[in-house]
């Protein structure tokens, strides 16, 4: 199997930016990606582009040849929607073209601009990523989707708030430095107890925030990188997708994410590792519970065990395998269709040496990145590893 | 009702639940699922028959709604509940009783009403 590199990874800041258009962020991650990369525009053979609401918050469908104009590449370019995995799945289908032989630089990412909405519109667009007959129309929000798989939990394996709450405390705490971050800001247990309840169980600190941003990832074959003597320390060594019934009333369990379980596996097998060699992980923490939920999936911990991760000290930063080292989608903001590519990017760097928390996991060699989409319908999961 | 065009398969459903004659999906192997369907989603089978949901159902999982999507906005807080009705769970919200006081395990019945914000049908559990 031919080896993809990763030879340059850009982002925007992660945030408010309302009257910024879509194609503006995207070009502006471009430019990075490119900038980091040192690849020429002219070699991109394809744009993988993720995006989710498009069509409500800027009124266009098609976004990827504009957003390939926008980043000055004249190429194939093609929109991979997947909920809040859209980008996650971007970045897999390029893997899986360059594998092939079929390209040798192909740009990955995705954007999502949101807060040019207001928030009950924000709300009723991130709704439609449920099954809209059996879900939306009973009155079920994103968060409150969450909530039920969060209940779920707490009935089945036990568990309470206040774990949670450790979970939005670690993750804002590994924010602080990096410098995409929407939220580079502390808070504390209390504060995430005592915030307004959006959707019991879950209160409004248990939530990841509305963002725009983008991201992009500039892809390349090994043996591109060899002839342009392009300097791409960190492989994508495995991909793995999974699906699901969209309708959590579907699922034989409420409070587990098989979908993502298979994205693991598939990705695990391709890389040749499994969850005891993984050093660092990015998960999909759209919710507190969710970042519970993912590390159980993806085999870090038996189903039910990993509730009281955070609030043991086992995921902190300072921990063996610390988890969301970029403040995750809770703290660093969660732009939905960009949020896939934002992982791989985090990840990047952190096994560069190059991003603010590199110091937490200097003798790293391999991160996995886990991207979910609605409940965990569609999952991605990617194995990273740097050359040491 | 308004005079928006009908979602075939699943407006019939809720006529019938709103009838006290609901039903689900039964393929011969005994999974249930809910229509419109054409094949089992377990089976694969085309058998599928339609089978009276029990006249109660058991409370699975909850949660209390408090920001809602506009077209739910007037209905906050309100519970959402995912209901066992033998071989199905339908999604629904507890009318009837304290949002506050919906807990797992609880027996339900289950009817179709009226949003409070706009006359959309909504699938609403009662406790029985």
């Amino acid at each position: 199997m031919k080896t993809v590199r990763v030879a340059g990874v850009g982002l925007t800041h992660f945030g408010s930016a309302p009257d910024r258009t879509g194609r503006d962020l995207f070009a502006e991650a471009a430019q990075r990606a490119f900038d980091d990369a040192g690849v020429a525009r002219s070699d991109v053979d394809e744009l993988n582009y993720g995006n989710f609401m498009g069509a409500d918050a800027e009124r266009q469908s098609h976004q990827a040849p504009i957003m390939a104009d926008a980043a000055g590449i004249h190429c194939p370019a093609t929109r991979y929607e997947l909920a809040c995995a859209s980008a996650g799945v971007a970045v897999r289908a390029a893997v899986r073209t360059i594998r092939s032989g079929a390209a040798d630089v192909i740009l990955a990412g995705g954007m999502e601009r949101m807060t040019n909405l207001s928030t009950p519109a924000a709300t009723d667009a991130l709704s439609i990523a449920a099954d809209s007959l059996f879900e939306v129309r009973a009155g079920i929000t994103f968060p409150g989707a969450y909530a039920l798989m969060a209940q779920a939990y707490f009935d089945s394996f036990g568990g309470d708030r206040e774990d949670l709450a450790h979970i939005a405390v670690k993750n804002h705490k590994n924010a602080v430095p990096n410098e995409y971050a929407q939220y580079q800001r502390e808070i504390t247990v209390g504060q995430v107890l005592d915030a307004p309840q959006v959707a019991s169980p879950l209160g409004l600190f248990d939530a990841c925030p509305i963002t725009d941003g983008a991201s992009a990832i500039v892809l390349v074959s090994d043996s591109y990188a060899t002839e342009n003597d392009i300097d791409a320390p960190v492989t994508i060594s495995g991909t793995g997708q999974g699906s699901d019934r969209a309708a959590l009333s579907e699922r034989e369990h409420m409070a587990q994410t098989p979908a993502a379980t298979a994205a693991a596996e598939m990705a695990y097998a391709e890389a040749g590792v499994t969850p005891d060699d993984v050093d660092v992980a990015e998960v999909h923490d759209c919710f507190t519970i969710a970042e519970v939920l993912a590390l159980e999936s993806i085999g870090f911990y038996e189903p039910g065990a990993g509730i009281g991760a955070a609030a043991r000290g086992e995921t902190t930063a300072d921990s063996d395998r610390p988890i969301n080292l970029s403040g995750g989608l809770k703290a660093k903001g969660h732009p939905v269709g960009a949020t896939g590519g934002s992982q791989i990017a985090e990840m990047t760097r952190l096994l560069r040496g190059d991003h603010p928390n590199s110091n937490h996991v200097s003798d790293a060699e391999i991160g996995l990145t886990h991207n979910a989409g609605g409940t965990v319908a569609s999952a991605v999961v990617h194995i990273l590893e740097v050359d040491k | 009702m308004s005079d928006r065009i009908k979602d075939t398969g699943y407006d019939e459903w809720l006529d019938a639940i709103e009838d006290g004659s609901g039903y689900y999906l039964q393929s011969p192997a005994g999974h249930g699922s809910l229509p419109p369907r054409r094949v089992c989603p377990y089976t694969g089978s085309t058998e599928l028959t339609e089978t009276p949901l029990p006249e109660t159902g058991t409370i699975e999982t909850y949660s209390v709604i408090y920001v809602a999507a506009p077209g739910f906005a007037d209905d906050t807080p309100y519970a959402t509940a995912v209901v066992t009705f033998g071989p199905v769970r339908l999604t629904g919200i507890v009318r009837g009783a304290d949002p506050e006081h919906v807990e797992t395990g609880q027996t339900v019945t289950v009817g179709v009403e009226h949003r409070k914000t706009s006359d959309d049908r909504v699938v609403v559990f009662r406790p029985a």
